[in-house]
């Protein structure tokens, strides 16, 4: 059976399979070409909700801005994720990756699938949006694309199940998976439902499209869609928060401060972070109070909870880790003292603090039934998830490509000089991006609009000045994000194609088992030796205390609207 | 390097948790519960929460009952489309029409009056986005949403379309006074 080899890599030590190697580079190598499609997108975008420049043309902005929301949130992060799937199972268990021919397909129809819909939006007649709202029409191949790259990406979720069986049955570990490989089983378990969810929706809507069914309840679809338009969002958020985990434990040898905690908190993601579809349907009719009410609040904000828990675990490991190795001084040594100029780790931190205050804390906001009603469709909700996906996805898988240079692709980086400015041009620039366009949001400006000024309308509405400078800000900060985007492709296809090539370190047919880990002595006293990641919970207060004020103040905000019952 | 390694201690649920965690679950748990209670009270003390009163409609019924409104109520017409503006009395049903590309009537409202306001699409999905209050309800064809509002300020508001709804969706804007 085993005609494969194993190689392991100088650098890390890690371990990889040889047909598993290449199908994360394929998978993690198309999401950037996606990345880059999606970026130059991003800068028609950008220039034209740019008041002053307003540069595309009503067609092609809206045609522009479906092709960016779909190659972004769909292509670029999924792809990625196959590959990080991949790399949870079969690298850090030391197995060889399940079927790797079927993996192949998986890719293929992935691929194909991408570029059909790519295609059929490019053609005209699909600016539909992501959402593709029915009763609005797309052309069939759209539809069929989506369908396609789901497929494949059900299958990809599939052989990594298989490899967790792989890994077990030849005893390459003992005891219980890594916290990361946990993180990436959740994020698996959330695909599955992800997919289905979106196979249920857009197979009748694609039969819709081609004449063979007659209706899809609007409702129905926007309720079914969101099942899979948000969940998808979910799964950036358990692989995001795994790399966390894994690059706190790479930068620093940072142990989780328990793994009971934590996992219990990947548990809670489970059983609870699918509920947050409803946040785009509370200001839909036909659904109740009650209905939006518990699935809004992940039934009981149950959902949040472990996100704030990771949010004080993964800076708790790295402080507790930091403690460990002498940088005791004071609440913050061991942060001042974190190295800064490893764009693993900055990258990383920076989407941690980005994630949490920009994105945690407005999706909460959007997420609360009533509050919804001041933010629902405004550019306030991309600047939310511009803050999730883009600060919190993106930058980390960002992050996780300057690691994955010379350790997977085998490459000396380019310009490292570069690279250690990226994150912080790129986080920085989004920081700023997300809060102007939530500026915006907050006066009410409309998200996918392309004329603010209503122009030879007789009912023109003027929007205030402030809405205007915001929308300018969001321009520029966009075009810096894109520029600093752009950097990031330079270094990473740049570093594949003219880099030095790496040695591939010593190769055999045969795994090595992990071996078992002698119980440290730091797990077993931390914990009961009291306050392990003082800074860090200083760190969490100066967060819940922001989360709780801006809370109220749009409550109080909400309180001086019109009567509504 | 233990987050990508098998957890060290077989049994990690049993793995002791540190007091920083523990005080931080618990001061977050306490947190979640405030703000869903918040929004379940909200629903008993305060004055803005949207309706759940749907029914399944047509363009066809919903137009009749829009045109009804607005044969009996037009005060003037504006616009050169010459829109009408329709003056419904305080605590009547008022319609609301949204289709490509406009907001069909427009209307005439008293500050501190109530009003059950009934909105649906004849085709796309829109999106009701009163402005500056900032109101924001999603609109979806086949359904009538009956919404109770009592405009608290009086004023030229604006409904922009805030939903996608084709190429000329930006043109999409309707307007309410308030008097």
């Amino acid at each position: 059976m085993s005609s494969t080899t194993y190689r392991t890599c100088p650098r890390s030590g890690l371990q990889f399979e040889a047909s598993a190697e290449k199908l994360m580079i394929a998978n993690a190598f198309v999401a950037v070409v996606f990345l880059l499609i999606g970026g130059v997108l991003a800068i028609g975008v950008a220039l034209t909700r740019w008041p002053a420049i307003h540069w595309l043309p009503a067609d092609t902005f809206y045609q522009v801005l479906t092709a960016h929301g779909i190659d972004m949130l769909i292509f670029w992060i999924i792809f990625f994720e196959i590959a990080v799937l991949y790399f949870a199972s079969s690298t850090l268990l030391r197995c060889r990756l399940a079927t790797p021919n079927i993996a192949w397909l998986a890719f293929a129809l992935m691929l194909i699938g991408a570029v059909t819909n790519n295609v059929a939006v490019f053609q005209g007649g699909s600016s539909v949006m992501m959402t593709s709202y029915v009763p609005m029409m797309a052309a069939p191949s759209f539809y069929l694309g989506l369908i396609l790259f789901a497929v494949g990406a059900l299958i990809a979720c599939f052989v990594f199940f298989g490899t967790l069986v792989i890994a077990k049955r030849d005893k390459t570990y003992q005891g219980s998976v890594p916290l990361v490989t946990f993180g990436a089983i959740t994020a698996a378990i959330i695909a599955v439902f992800t997919i289905a969810s979106g196979a249920i929706i857009l197979i009748p809507t694609f039969l819709m499209s081609v004449g063979l069914v007659k209706e899809v309840d609007p409702l129905v679809y926007r309720t079914i869609w969101w099942a899979f338009g948000h969940s998808s969002q979910q799964i950036n958020v358990a692989a995001h928060i795994s790399i966390w985990y894994a690059a706190a434990a790479i930068a620093f040898g940072a142990k989780p401060m328990s793994e009971r905690v934590s996992r219990m908190a990947f548990l809670l993601y489970i059983l609870f972070l699918q509920l947050a579809s409803a946040h785009h349907l509370l200001a839909d009719p036909g659904l109740s109070t009650g209905w939006k009410v518990v699935n809004t609040s992940y039934f009981m904000y149950f959902a949040v909870l472990a996100s704030m828990i990771h949010g004080l675990t993964i800076p708790g490991a790295i402080e507790v880790a930091q403690r460990q190795k002498g940088y005791t001084k004071g609440l913050f040594e061991w942060l001042r003292k974190a190295p800064w100029g490893n764009p693993t780790f900055s990258g990383v931190f920076i989407a941690i603090i980005g994630f949490g205050f920009l994105g945690g804390i407005s999706g909460v906001m959007m997420g609360t039934e009533q509050l919804n009603m001041i933010i629902h469709n405004t550019i306030y909700v991309p600047g939310h998830f511009h803050a999730t996906v883009v600060v919190g996805t993106t930058l980390t898988f960002m992050a996780l490509t300057y690691f994955l240079l010379p350790v997977l692709f085998r490459r000396e980086m380019i310009a490292p000089k570069l690279a250690q400015w990226q994150p912080y041009l790129f986080g920085f620039s989004m920081y700023f991006f997300c809060l102007v366009m939530m500026g915006a949001g907050t006066l009410g400006v409309s998200r996918r609009h392309w004329d603010m000024a209503f122009s030879g309308n007789a009912l023109a509405y003027e929007w205030p000045g402030a809405a205007y400078l915001m929308m300018g800000l969001v321009g520029i900060a966009g075009i810096m994000a894109i520029a600093a985007g752009a950097i990031y492709v330079y270094i990473t296809v740049g570093s594949l194609l003219w880099g030095k090539r790496l040695d591939t370190g010593a190769q055999s047919a045969k795994f090595t088992p992990i071996p078992p880990t002698a119980p440290s002595m730091a797990a077993q006293t931390y914990g009961s030796a009291g306050f392990a990641a003082p800074g860090t919970f200083v760190l969490a207060m100066v967060f819940l205390t922001a989360f709780v004020l801006y809370y109220f103040i749009n409550w109080k905000y909400l309180s001086t609207l019109w009567g509504l019952s | 390097m233990s987050a990508i390694l098998p957890p060290s201690e077989r049994l990690w649920y049993k793995h002791p948790i540190d007091r920083v965690e523990g005080t931080w679950i618990a001061i977050a748990l306490i947190w979640c519960l405030v703000m869903f209670f918040m929004m379940v009270g909200w629903h008993i003390w305060g004055k803005q929460n949207l309706s759940t009163e749907t029914y399944r409609t047509t363009p066809e019924k919903f137009t009749t009952k829009a045109q009804a409104m607005v044969d009996k109520f037009t005060v003037r017409t504006e616009t050169d489309q010459k829109t009408p503006v329709v003056a419904p009395p305080a605590g009547s049903d008022v319609y609301m029409v949204a289709r490509l590309w406009s907001f069909w009537p427009i209307l005439e409202l008293e500050k501190g009056k109530t009003y059950k306001l009934h909105l649906t699409s004849l085709d796309y999905n829109h999106g009701f986005s009163l402005q500056p209050a900032n109101i924001n309800i999603q609109i979806v064809p086949g359904f009538e949403h009956v919404v109770t509002v009592t405009p608290n300020q009086s004023g030229t508001y604006s409904v922009v379309c805030n939903e996608y709804c084709g190429i000329n969706h930006h043109t999409m804007v309707g307007r309410i006074y308030v008097k």
